[in-house]
């Protein structure tokens, strides 16, 4: 009798672990590898308070996601550039891109000497050395903006991302916003060609973070986040408003919020014109299509709507907790009303 | 009678066997013929937009634009066919000498445990080496190695100009440590294969071990030897993540092996998850056909290499 009393419990005890697991509707999503850290954890917490729903997303790239997006092999795509024209054109149906995340990108360098309040850079001197046309360490435009450092007669060594990413998108975004020249030679992308002469790309956040750390007279660019998780040495940078400061969470977010009217054809802030605005930062988009016709498309689609708009609001705190940045309250109110438009 | 119908039987059981190893060993041949050509085909058809945008040009420009869709593969094919290069010619001369020393010369109590811990290299993964390689290789190479080879060879264009930590050099080494457990496990095998009796003979006639090493274990194996090495460099060709994180992922062709460079295999890692526009999936996969095409005329350098130098040896 015993035994059986046990049998019956452990069984119980199972049906009541199983049965939420077995009702719970599984979602999927896949895209940028930015996001993941802050998705997982978001999902993870939605999942903890809605017991119906679990969100598998998979970071394999904003590519990636885009492709399987347009394929419909998940429910939810999420890119740190919004699709383009071309991207949309090809999608079987009509979607809606909303903003869920903001990020930094942080100026790193490697020096052999401490300076006091770390290397000071204008955006055009940054934009010079990508170029490479300030080519060494001792270059008198550096000089002329960090009196009193000391500055060695070495080369520049001019770090960047080897794998296509949305941190390199933002990047080179914004050094074609403060140079004319960077804009016609160069130009804007995931990946682009590389014009300094002593250019060498690291895979990853990671690589180039390895890249800078080890190479005496570096410069490279990184996501805040990791910056902070790696206490790296962050350069200075000048915004538009000739004011110099670091890369920090208030600092992005006082570029976002320069920017009211942001929608997905115009979605960039970099060199923004905010008083304490830290010029190099983005968002990342998610997106899913705007009707559903099928009833069990529509409840799901309903659930992952709920799912992105928690995220994009309440879900925002977390980002906090991660070292991204919160998404200012106007846009919350965007993405809100952007999914607002989802019929299901 | 009995026996005879035994023997019938065991006559048409043996053709039955046969049949099925026949069909067997067919199979599998064809298996293999129809991956390689499925793989080429698809390579091929993946890549045609981009074969039909450039096409021999692909090969001779070394701009590699996503931003204007301008692509060229040369500096990636350089940088593919010389780390590996670098990897065979270091890891051959380790990988046979080690291995030669394993067999004949190593007591016993030092040669299995040390073929064991060369074979475990093996089983790394490949994203260990390199990050090892990055974070713990290329610094010093760059601190001592790079700077040391420049002070007494520099004369050299190889050993010339700025020394980065992540170049041709770093991804070289990186490749032959990674390759030289396949060059010297089958090296093992191969010397242990020579005919005894060609070692007895040559000590009889008084040669010492070292000269039977050289004048007649070694040339005997020479042919497996170099299967070993043509195997090898199949890996390092098509080594990935590794190159990827010390190699510098730079497309450009430089003198100096001090400097970065790109492999066609790392530029795929690199691009093909961010690569959205046609054109551009098309190049990374004409990127991936050439790896095919470059990796099938290395080896049959190599093996013309076997015949035209090791023939002629064998007829003196």
């Amino acid at each position: 009798m015993k035994r059986v009393n046990v049998l019956g419990a452990a069984l119980s005890f199972a049906a009541l672990v199983v049965a939420p697991a077995l009702a719970a509707t599984q979602l999927t999503g896949a895209g940028s590898s930015f996001v993941n850290p802050f998705f997982s954890k978001a999902f993870y917490e939605y999942s903890a308070a809605h017991s119906d729903v679990t969100v598998n997303y998979q970071p394999i790239g904003s590519g990636g996601g885009i492709q399987q997006f347009t394929q419909r092999t998940v429910d939810f795509g999420a890119s740190d550039v919004p699709m383009n024209a071309d991207e949309i054109k090809r999608l079987p149906a009509s979607a809606v891109q909303v903003p869920i995340a903001l990020g930094g990108v942080a100026v790193t360098y490697n020096l052999p000497s401490f300076i006091k309040g770390g290397l000071k850079l204008t955006r055009e001197t940054l934009a010079d050395i990508y170029l490479g046309k300030i080519a060494k360490w001792n270059d008198p435009r550096l000089t002329k903006i960090n009196p009193g450092a000391e500055l060695p007669d070495a080369p520049i060594i001019v770090v960047h991302r080897s794998d296509g990413s949305g941190t390199t998108y933002i990047f080179t975004d914004f050094l074609s916003h403060v140079s004319g020249e960077w804009k016609s030679k160069v130009g804007t992308g995931k990946s682009v060609e590389w014009p300094a002469p002593s250019a060498v790309g690291g895979k990853g956040n990671d690589g180039v973070a390895g890249a800078v750390r080890q190479t005496s007279g570096s410069i490279g660019y990184v996501e805040l986040a990791y910056v902070h998780e790696n206490k790296m040495t962050q350069a200075q940078l000048q915004n538009a408003a000739g004011r110099f400061g670091f890369c920090t969470g208030r600092g992005v977010a006082a570029a976002a919020a320069t920017k009211l009217n942001l929608t997905p054809t115009d979605f960039s802030i970099v060199d923004t014109k905010g008083e304490t605005a830290w010029p190099i930062a983005g968002y990342t988009w998610a997106f899913m299509y705007r009707e559903y016709q099928k009833p069990e498309e529509k409840s799901r689609a309903k659930m992952v709507r709920d799912v992105l708009e928690w995220t994009a609001t309440s879900g925002q705190r977390i980002a906090g907790t991660l070292d991204y940045v919160p998404l200012p309250e106007s846009v919350q109110e965007i993405a809100k009303k952007s999914l607002s438009e989802i019929k299901v | 009678m009995q026996s005879e119908s035994h023997e019938q039987l065991h006559l048409r059981r043996s053709r039955i066997s046969d049949r099925w190893f026949m069909a067997g060993v067919y199979g599998a041949t064809g298996l293999f013929v129809a991956i390689v050509a499925g793989l080429f085909v698809e390579l091929y058809a993946g890549s045609s937009s981009s074969i039909h945008a450039f096409g021999f040009k692909f090969l001779t420009s070394s701009h590699w634009n996503p931003v204007t869709n301008q692509f060229g593969a040369l500096p990636m094919i350089y940088g593919t066919v010389v780390s590996s290069l670098i990897a065979i010619v270091l890891a051959g001369f380790v990988g046979v000498f080690g291995a030669a020393y394993l067999v004949e010369f190593a007591p016993r109590a030092v040669a299995r445990p040390l073929a064991f811990l060369i074979e475990l290299l093996a089983a790394v993964p490949s994203v260990i080496f390199g990050l090892w390689g990055l974070f713990i290789l290329a610094p010093v190479l760059r601190a001592y190695v790079e700077p040391f080879l420049q002070a007494k060879f520099g004369f050299l264009p190889i050993f010339q100009g700025f020394i980065f930590g992540s170049s041709l050099f770093t991804a070289g080494i990186v490749l032959a440590i990674m390759i030289v457990p396949t060059v010297s496990a089958i090296t093992r095998d191969v010397i242990a294969a020579v005919a005894r009796e060609h070692r007895e003979a040559s000590m009889a006639l008084g040669a010492t071990r070292w000269e039977t090493m050289a004048r007649v274990i070694l040339p005997g194996a020479t042919t497996g030897i170099f299967g070993a090495c043509v195997l090898a460099l199949g890996r390092a060709l098509g080594e990935t993540i590794a190159t990827t994180m010390v190699i510098g992922n730079k497309p450009a062709i430089a003198a100096s092996l001090f400097q970065p460079a790109y492999t066609l295999a790392s530029v795929i890692a690199n691009e093909f998850t961010e690569a959205t526009s046609d054109l551009y999936v098309s190049a990374l996969i004409e990127l991936g056909l050439l790896l095919f095409v470059v990796s099938l005329a290395v080896n049959g350098i190599a093996r013309v290499l076997t015949w035209t130098v090791l023939r002629p040896a064998k007829a003196r």
